[in-house]
């Protein structure tokens, strides 16, 4: 008996350990770097002060993939929004070279998003990001429920899937 | 093991409501992340294309960083490995080993790093410490920085330390100049009452930056404390925007500037306009004589103390990226930029049911002219000349005209038609051995983009570029084939048609396999790769011609 027991409490500790490792995955926050938004006005990133959940996409003005899921985003925007109270936050990766483009291409392009600027890489290594495009999706109390590195069409899809799941959490 | 069913269910339920319940106090519980990278490669020889094969045949470059946070508390770090480094990768990168760490706290007024940091002031022109890892770049500062927040608008920060030189046998070494400096920025609009919901948004900054190092030469009286100041202002009135900043630089003599002792300044100007379907940009810069290094005799990219940022587009398709790209002149440029960009509404004649995108950019680089009558030769102060802002001699550095159009057809179908027009000065920035002077350039670029269902969809780009120096004439022919969201598959043909030498006219194929699962992402590539500029934020590295596979893995956790 006394040998199940041994084996018992093993089996619970290792079982806890597992859970808490997956839980450290999936469920993190996302850490506290502050950045500037366009008007230079400067936004703490674990608290972007949103009610639902939020889409963090960390592109560039010299990044086509990037735009291009953007892009497409943009023009079913107001219908994600609508259905699951989304917002998106890019994060401009563009260094001083061509940070001062990032406007001219956000207004021109009429985006609706919060554009935060990270000139030097702060917050992208904080998120550990490789290379751009990589997106988030986090929950409304500001958990990371899904990851992805990488656009290609059809990529929206799945996010939006992924934002539905939220909705039906609730 | 005779245990039952309902046991273990029990045991079940305990351990999750566990779990659940060490989950609670949000705020403190414990955060890791952090994020890694390997690129394997192995080589043939190829003596056509001049591609050389390692002594060891397969070549690593790897790190991961490990960050970790709780309650304020932030400790991390980045293991790198390099045995030894990919093709064309800098030499200074070598062994296995710590290559970064630091502890550190922060709160909404306080925030204290020790160790290595990255950071930067203003635009970067007198400070920025920072990293590129697939560029092979890396200042990091090593010491401490502190930022306060006394009250909201307000941020000092406050640096210390040396910056990375090199990772040798798998130990970073650092410069042997030391590095300090300070910022203070105002965001008037939350400091001043008054100024709190104006139109007008104002920003105003300051950095002083100081460098030391011990005199190293006996027939020179040289400073050991070299200093930088200047300052910024940002302001924007509704869609107006515009952004200024000067920094001058004491007498610096180093490897770059001959040992003169000329001051040396640099300055920026951005002046912008945008609204819903329309931004303009204006820019203009001015350097002369601001290399800043905390060491005075190195070279290339080593040590640097700022970044001077170059003021031109970066480009993305291959032949427009590798072959003439512009990096800034430190030793003195007057650049000058211009980029608009026009969106048709949709349901406009040329917008179409999805509206159209036009782009136009220009960028220009000249030399300084610098003022030589009053400064007689040899001149005991070393001071040779003069330059003054703004002040643009003929000699041209760089030109680069280019427009695209962007249209979607339908929601299947998209194309993308780029125009480029280059102008390079091989003479300064040398970018080739085979050609003198300035080489002009046509890029001519279609991209087109299919979705043949939800997760299938095609890519393809045809480029051509067109010059009478250097290697002549180039195509490249791209097919992509995405299936979302975990594959693609792509090849390349880049063909050197129009290479002088008939041998030469060589194409560079090569294939590339992708699987991304979520935030890992794993290609292998296979293929002839030629000789060019790898460039990011306007810092090139030159990768020799290859030819063989490369294999890179990312993860994030």
């Amino acid at each position: 008996m006394k040998k199940l027991v041994f084996v018992l409490s093993i089996g619970l500790l290792s079982f806890c350990g597992f859970s808490q490792e997956s839980e450290l995955l999936s469920g993190k926050s996302v850490p506290s770097v502050k950045l500037k938004d366009m008007d230079g006005k400067e936004v703490n990133t674990a608290d972007f002060g949103f009610d639902g959940p939020v889409i963090i996409s960390f592109w560039a003005t010299w990044c086509s993939p990037c735009k291009r899921e953007l892009n497409t985003i943009h023009d079913l925007y107001t219908d994600w929004q609508e259905e699951t109270g989304v917002n998106l936050i890019a994060v401009s990766v563009d260094d001083e070279k061509t940070k001062n483009s990032v406007p001219v291409y956000v207004n021109g392009k009429g985006w609706e998003y919060l554009v935060l600027m990270d000139p030097n890489g702060d917050f992208k290594r904080a998120m550990g990001v490789n290379n751009v495009p990589h997106t988030f999706l986090l929950d409304k109390s500001g958990k990371i429920v899904y990851a992805h590195n990488n656009y290609a069409p059809g990529d929206e899809d799945k996010l939006y899937a992924e934002l539905l799941k939220l909705k039906d959490q609730n | 093991m005779n245990l039952s069913k309902r046991k273990l269910l029990t045991i079940g339920i305990l351990s999750f409501h566990l779990v659940s319940f060490s989950q609670e106090p949000k705020t403190n519980a414990p955060n890791i992340s952090g994020n890694m990278e390997a690129t394997v490669q192995y080589l043939n020889p190829d003596t056509l294309i001049g591609a050389v094969q390692p002594p060891s045949k397969a070549l690593i470059n790897a790190y991961m960083n490990v960050f970790y946070r709780q309650a304020g508390f932030k400790a991390g770090m980045r293991v790198e490995s390099y045995s030894p480094a990919i093709l064309g990768y800098p030499d200074n990168f070598d062994g296995t080993g710590i290559g970064m760490r630091y502890v550190g706290y922060e709160n909404d007024f306080v925030d204290v790093t020790i160790g290595n940091f990255y950071e930067q002031f203003g635009a970067g022109l007198i400070f920025r410490a920072y990293e590129d890892r697939s560029l092979g770049f890396d200042n990091a500062m090593d010491g401490m920085r502190l930022i306060l927040r006394p009250i909201k608008g307000v941020a000092l920060k406050g640096v210390y330390g040396r910056n990375r030189y090199k990772f040798s046998e798998g130990r970073v070494i650092n410069s042997s100049g030391i590095v300090r400096g300070a910022d203070i920025d105002f965001h008037l609009n939350e400091i001043l009452p008054f100024m709190k919901d104006k139109k007008l948004d104002i920003t105003i900054a300051g950095s002083l930056v100081s460098k030391y190092q011990a005199d190293n030469r006996d027939d020179l009286v040289l400073p050991e404390n070299v200093g930088a100041y200047g300052g910024r202002i940002k302001a924007r009135y509704g869609r107006f925007y515009s952004d200024f900043e000067y920094v001058m630089k004491d007498n610096d003599p180093s490897a770059d500037n001959n040992y003169n002792y000329n001051s040396g300044h640099a300055a920026l100007i951005n002046l912008g306009y945008s609204q819903k379907g329309l931004g303009i940009l204006v820019s203009a810069k001015s350097v002369d004589n601001f290399s800043f290094r905390s060491d005075r005799d190195e070279s290339l990219q080593n040590v640097l103390i700022n970044f001077l940022p170059p003021m031109n587009k970066t480009h993305t398709y291959n032949l427009v990226a590798s072959l003439y790209p512009y990096q800034t002149q430190p030793v003195g440029e007057m650049a000058y930029q211009a980029e608009v960009l026009y969106t048709f509404q949709k349901g406009t004649r040329v917008g179409g049911k999805y509206g159209t995108t036009v782009n136009g950019n220009f960028s220009t680089a000249y030399a300084p002219v610098r003022h030589t009558s009053n400064f007689t030769t040899p001149d005991s102060n070393r001071v040779y000349y003069q330059t003054n802002l703004f002040d643009k001699a003929d000699l041209l550095y760089w030109r680069d005209i280019n427009f695209n159009i962007t249209k979607k057809f339908s929601p299947k179908f998209n194309v993308v038609l780029s125009y480029f027009n280059l102008s390079i000065n091989n003479d300064i920035t040398k970018i080739t051995n085979d050609a003198k002077g300035i080489i002009y350039s046509d890029v001519a670029v279609a991209e087109f983009g299919y979705k043949i269902n939800k997760k299938h969809s095609i890519r393809a780009e045809i480029q051509s570029l067109t010059t009478k120096k250097d290697k002549g004439d180039w195509a490249t022919m791209l097919i992509e084939y995405n299936v979302s969201p975990n594959f693609f598959f792509s090849i390349i043909d880049q063909y050197n048609y129009g290479n002088p030498i008939e041998a030469l006219q060589v194409h560079y194929l090569i294939g590339v396999f992708g699987y991304i699962h979520e935030t890992s992402r794993f290609t292998l590539s296979y293929g002839k790769q030629r000789a060019g500029l790898f460039c990011v934020g306007g810092v090139c590295r030159f990768v020799p011609a290859s030819n063989g596979l490369t294999i890179n893995f990312t993860h994030s956790f």
